[in-house]
């Protein structure tokens, strides 16, 4: 439970920025803009681990989300043409809104129903304990993802190969 | 070391793709075996599925996060059996394209890893990322082809891939957040201590889950990407996602509702959920594909109707007692049927796409007098998808029935038999077609040999299922007893 004067105003202080962060990414027309207001929501979320006194998991949300996710999606927005930087007009934004408010009315009740396990205390877990759980009891998801990555990596060569290099290359290998 | 026994048979897949990288890069005179390195490694899988069997230990592992059940078993059999034929049928397709073929070859080996793990996991967090290994290389896969319209598959189903991965997580994170622990038995323990007036997070949860598995299965009103993604990916690859696909997400879906949500007071909900689903996912599929001329979106639709006939047996569990997995095991056996079946009308399809250079059902016309055996194949194998005997398909929709109308879902039933008649005019529509149709002056053709044998497997696997179906059955009713009762 988050208890206390100062915890509660930063819990909603951390909320409302991240909300409005997360209503900027939606609505800005600019997608560098709607990147930049990523960052911003990230980082919230950040705030919310640290609040939570996962200080690892906040400084991990840090340096993956903030520092190579969104790096990387701003670096393939410099690297696409212009004219395909801009977010698409969409007529279907109506409907995506009205499913929205469908979903968060039918689960905000049920989450504010729900008897939650809560927790008088942080636990206080040491990343020494993290890395032995994640080799430990998590060593098959652990593995599995970087099975994952590798094929990714090699889907990824698959699709930005053109093929006519491919082509031209088989040809001459035959002519051999 | 036990271990690495334990994952042996996904292990041997992963080498083997490892192997065929390595092929590439070092020995460009071996690429030409790269296709039978593939192969050989899904037969080592097989075969070491079978140490396991005849070891008869069905070991728990990783903390519990992953086990090597019958139930997975089954599964690995199914992957395997599937892998090898979509291989086989795609040597010579893959050739005629003159592409770097290893990455292909490899990719799908890494997917068939990926569902084994899946049909075996047990815990939310594994049962996720090998959800994510075996669908973000299918992504890669149905862009293959490079052209605009595998462009645009590849693209759609990663897309709304990623939204239903999204849904699904949040509703394991609500689970998760609510039970405190991503273990389905313990998930269990905790949900069997509740009352009925938690209900609606719960539900919530479960509609989200049943929501993001249900974009694997390709059911309405989760199939929004199937009839672009069948009709743009390469065929080999459609061949490969419509059944083995679909038969994971059945596989998961059903491991984590019959052992994480099996509290008496969810059932009923989940069954609601499933039974409405099945309805709509038959009456969609079933008259949208009435209405195709490409065979591959005709396919799409109708896989889609397939689902919703899957589903009748995942819904029928309300029934009280022993009878709480019949309705598991008739999906069993109608998993392993639609493998054979569905695999043997697209290989047919690869074989005969290839040669005419078309997928329309127009171009299909007197292909009795083109390709006798091809013809005569794909007919078996529409008439298996309908439900006549003595094919695979008859006995699956039977059992499927069966266990519907013992759990009291004769509604279901009464939606499901109106639905195998539509789908007859659709089905035999390209038999009559094949049969009946002019091919004046067109040539004969003949499909590659890999197609051959693997076309020969199928149609003989869903020949020996329709005559003799009980080997299957008791097996299937094996690997579901995990899920009895106490």
């Amino acid at each position: 439970m988050i208890e206390g004067a100062g915890p509660v105003a930063a819990f909603w202080g951390l909320s409302a920025l991240t909300l409005l962060a997360a209503g900027g990414v939606v609505v800005s027309r600019n997608l560098f803009h709607a990147v930049l207001f990523l960052i911003v929501v990230f980082l919230g979320i950040a705030g919310f681990f640290l609040l939570l006194s996962a200080d690892f998991l906040a400084m991990a949300q840090v340096i993956i989300y903030v520092g190579a996710i969104a790096v990387l999606i701003l670096f393939a927005i410099v690297l696409t043409p212009r004219a395909s930087r801009d977010n698409a007009e969409t007529r279907m934004a109506p409907v995506a809104l009205v499913a929205g408010v469908a979903v968060a009315g039918l689960l905000i009740p049920a989450i504010l129903d729900a008897e939650w396990r809560t927790l008088s205390s942080a636990p206080a877990l040491p990343v020494s304990d993290l890395g032995r759980e994640l080799l430990g009891v998590w060593v098959l998801p652990f593995q599995l993802a970087s099975v994952l990555l590798t094929a990714a990596l090699v889907g990824a060569v698959v699709l930005v190969r053109s093929p006519r290099e491919e082509r031209e290359e088989i040809d001459e290998e035959e002519r051999r | 070391m036990k271990s690495l026994d334990i994952v042996g048979p996904q292990l041997a897949l992963l080498v083997a793709a490892g192997l065929i990288l390595v092929i590439d890069a070092l020995w460009p005179k071996g690429r030409r075996w790269i296709p039978f390195v593939a192969l050989g490694g899904t037969v080592l899988a097989a075969m070491y599925t079978t140490s396991w069997v005849a070891r008869d230990e069905y070991p728990e592992w990783f903390a519990g996060t992953y086990v090597l059940d019958r139930y997975a078993v089954f599964f690995q059999y199914v992957f395997a059996g599937i892998a090898a034929l979509v291989i086989l049928a795609s040597i010579d397709w893959v050739r005629s394209a003159r592409r770097s073929e290893s990455e292909y070859y490899a990719l799908l080996l890494v997917v068939t890893s990926g569902l084994m793990f899946l049909a075996g996991a047990r815990d939310l967090i594994t049962i996720f990322v090998a959800l994510e290994l075996s669908s973000i290389p299918q992504y890669v896969l149905a862009g293959w082809g490079k052209d605009e319209r595998s462009s645009e598959a590849g693209l759609k189903y990663l897309l709304t891939g990623a939204i239903a991965s999204a849904v699904l997580l949040y509703g394991m994170v609500l689970l998760f957040g609510y039970t405190g622990t991503t273990h389905l038995s313990g998930i269990a323990d905790v949900l069997r201590g509740l009352g009925g007036d938690q209900r609606p997070l719960l539900v919530a949860a479960m509609l989200m889950v049943a929501a993001g598995f249900g974009f694997k299965m390709a059911v309405v009103p989760f199939q929004m990407w199937v009839p672009d993604v069948y009709q743009g990916a390469p065929t080999p690859v459609v061949a490969f996602l419509s059944v083995a696909s679909k038969a994971a997400g059945f596989a998961v879906a059903m491991r984590v509702f019959f052992e994480a949500f099996r509290a008496d007071f969810l059932v009923d909900d989940w069954s609601l959920i499933f039974a409405g689903l099945a309805a709509a996912s038959m009456t969609l599929g079933n008259v949208m594909a009435l209405v195709q001329s490409d065979i591959k979106r005709m396919m799409g639709y109708s896989s889609i109707a397939q689902a919703g006939n899957f589903l009748v047996g995942v819904a029928a569990v309300s029934a009280a007692g022993g009878e709480f997995t019949l309705g598991a095991s008739a999906v069993l056996l109608f998993v392993a049927a639609y493998a054979f079946t569905n695999l043997g009308a697209f290989i047919a399809v690869i074989a005969i796409s290839q040669r005419i250079g078309s997928d329309r059902i127009a171009d299909y016309a007197g292909m009795w007098r083109r390709a006798p055996a091809l013809a005569l194949a794909l007919a078996f194998c529409l008439v298996s998808l309908t439900g006549i005997p003595p094919t695979a398909g008859f006995w699956a929709k039977l059992y499927v029935f069966n266990a519907a109308v013992r759990a009291d879902l004769v509604w279901l039933v009464a939606i499901g038999v109106l639905n195998t008649a539509v789908s007859a005019f659709y089905y035999l529509g390209i038999v009559r077609q094949m049969f009946l149709g002019d091919a004046e002056g067109k040539p004969g053709l003949r499909p590659a040999p890999g197609a051959a044998v693997a076309l020969a497997v199928a149609v003989a696997g869903v020949l020996v299922l329709g005559i003799l179906p009980t080997p299957v059955l008791s097996a299937a009713r094996d690997a579901v007893e995990i899920f009895a009762r106490q």
